[in-house]
């Protein structure tokens, strides 16, 4: 094989890494909060979704090109002043043009800031990679990240309102069960697709990817402690 | 002062951060394993909620509004909770090394729980005076201690039950979040406005 084309396939498997086999919500369990709270119709999970991938896109790019610039010490506040930029630079964009999805995402939008997803993209992948990939490793995450927030809101949206995308489809077959579209159903639609998922594959997610976050925080033996 | 009580129960209960508004999910399915690690989790939540909401309450006000710099708004609170939690965790450490030893832990975790950006975002959204902003992020700080604490009862129940194998986990935890979160889902209409 030539070396292009191992090349390749190194960059078409960073690509296709997020989407299922690392698939940032339902494998690696990050970023929990917007994906509970916004998926109540399958817009706006897919409004969600391609905001935070727009961010990760661009967060990627920027750290990637600037990892051997940005001394390790300071490389946490760094990468969250520039995700912290692209999340307003998204927010103003939404303002602009889609101010009725901006209102339906509301304060989700700027906590996108705090989304693990992001940060741990950045620490993981984008600080050691270079442009190229980490453009693919963004694209990627952010796909399996929309593809996640559509398949829980559509089922929520189907289930909770008899509709997809707006559409109704289950006219006459049931009543509505309005608690999937209200918060609790946010978790049980959450937790039974993970139950799904470990049913018909062989690695079992039994705990949150959210101790990826405390990256300040490594070396410090609490966080052993804490069973985070 | 009728006015803050409303407003402080109401966030504990009516507008629950974790189980009504989604807001800390992570800290909330990380630390809820056990009681102790539980509620060191959550005072240090309140503690920063609280402080990080009037910080940010008069950086808004007096430098973000005053000079249209509102936009600006998301960069500034991330940097300035970023930068108060490590400067509490600097002064426990001087002040009170055992309320340090308790706290500290949990300390470098809340930089990035979405309820402290949450709630500086929330007050300012809702254009409440100082004193409200800060009331209302103790009660929400509060709302957090109550859903952690019950729920890590909950889950040491959970621990000794015998659970399908495609369920154990995270799954179960998620979906006795949701039953807890019906619960909580009673308490709404408890004050008409």
């Amino acid at each position: 094989m030539s070396e292009k084309s191992i090349k390749m396939k190194s960059t078409m498997k960073t690509l296709t890494n997020g989407i299922l086999r690392e698939n940032p919500t339902l494998r690696l369990v990050l970023g929990t909060c917007p994906t509970l709270a916004v998926t109540t119709s399958a817009i706006n999970g897919i409004g969600m979704g391609l905001a935070t991938a727009v961010v990760l896109l661009g967060s990627n790019t920027a750290i990637s090109m600037t990892r051997k610039v940005i001394p390790d010490k300071v490389r946490i506040p760094a990468f969250v002043t520039i995700i912290a930029g692209f999340v307003t630079i998204v927010q103003l964009l939404l303002k602009a043009y889609l101010p009725s999805l901006d209102k339906a995402l509301g304060i989700y939008i700027p906590l996108i800031v705090v989304n693990c997803i992001i940060l741990a993209r950045a620490e993981m992948f984008a600080s050691k990679n270079d442009v190229k990939l980490s453009i693919m490793d963004a694209i990627g995450m952010g796909i399996g990240f929309t593809l996640a927030l559509v398949a829980i809101g559509s089922l929520r949206e189907l289930l909770g309102n008899g509709t997809l995308f707006g559409i109704t489809i289950t006219a006459e077959l049931f009543d509505p069960a309005i608690i999937m579209i209200l918060p609790p159903g946010g978790f049980l639609a959450f937790g039974i697709i993970m139950a799904i998922l470990n049913k018909f594959t062989s690695v079992k997610v039994t705990k949150t990817g959210c101790h990826t976050c405390e990256l300040q925080c490594e070396s410090c033996e609490g966080h052993k402690e804490a069973g985070v | 002062m009728k006015d803050f009580i409303i407003l402080i129960m109401g966030a504990i209960l009516v507008e629950n951060f974790v189980l009504v508004k989604f807001l800390g999910i992570c800290p909330f399915l990380g630390v809820s394993k056990k009681l102790d690690t539980a509620i060191g989790m959550s005072v240090a939540v309140v503690f920063v909620m609280t402080i990080a909401s009037a910080v940010t309450w008069i950086l808004n006000e007096f430098l973000l509004v005053r000079y249209g710099l509102d936009y600006l708004q998301t960069i500034a609170f991330i940097l300035v909770i970023a930068a108060l939690v490590q400067f509490v965790e600097i002064v426990l450490k001087k002040v009170t090394p055992p309320l340090y030893r308790s706290l500290g832990i949990y300390l470098p975790l809340i930089t990035t729980n979405c309820a402290v950006l949450g709630v500086a975002l929330i007050n300012i959204q809702r254009e409440y005076s100082f004193l409200k902003a800060v009331s209302y992020s103790f009660g929400a700080g509060l709302g957090f201690t109550l859903a952690l604490i019950l729920f890590a009862g909950v889950r040491e129940r959970i621990e000794h039950s015998d659970v399908p194998e495609s369920l154990k986990g995270l799954p179960i935890t998620l979906i006795a979040a949701a039953l807890v979160s019906v619960a909580f889902f009673g308490f709404q209409g408890l004050f008409s406005n």
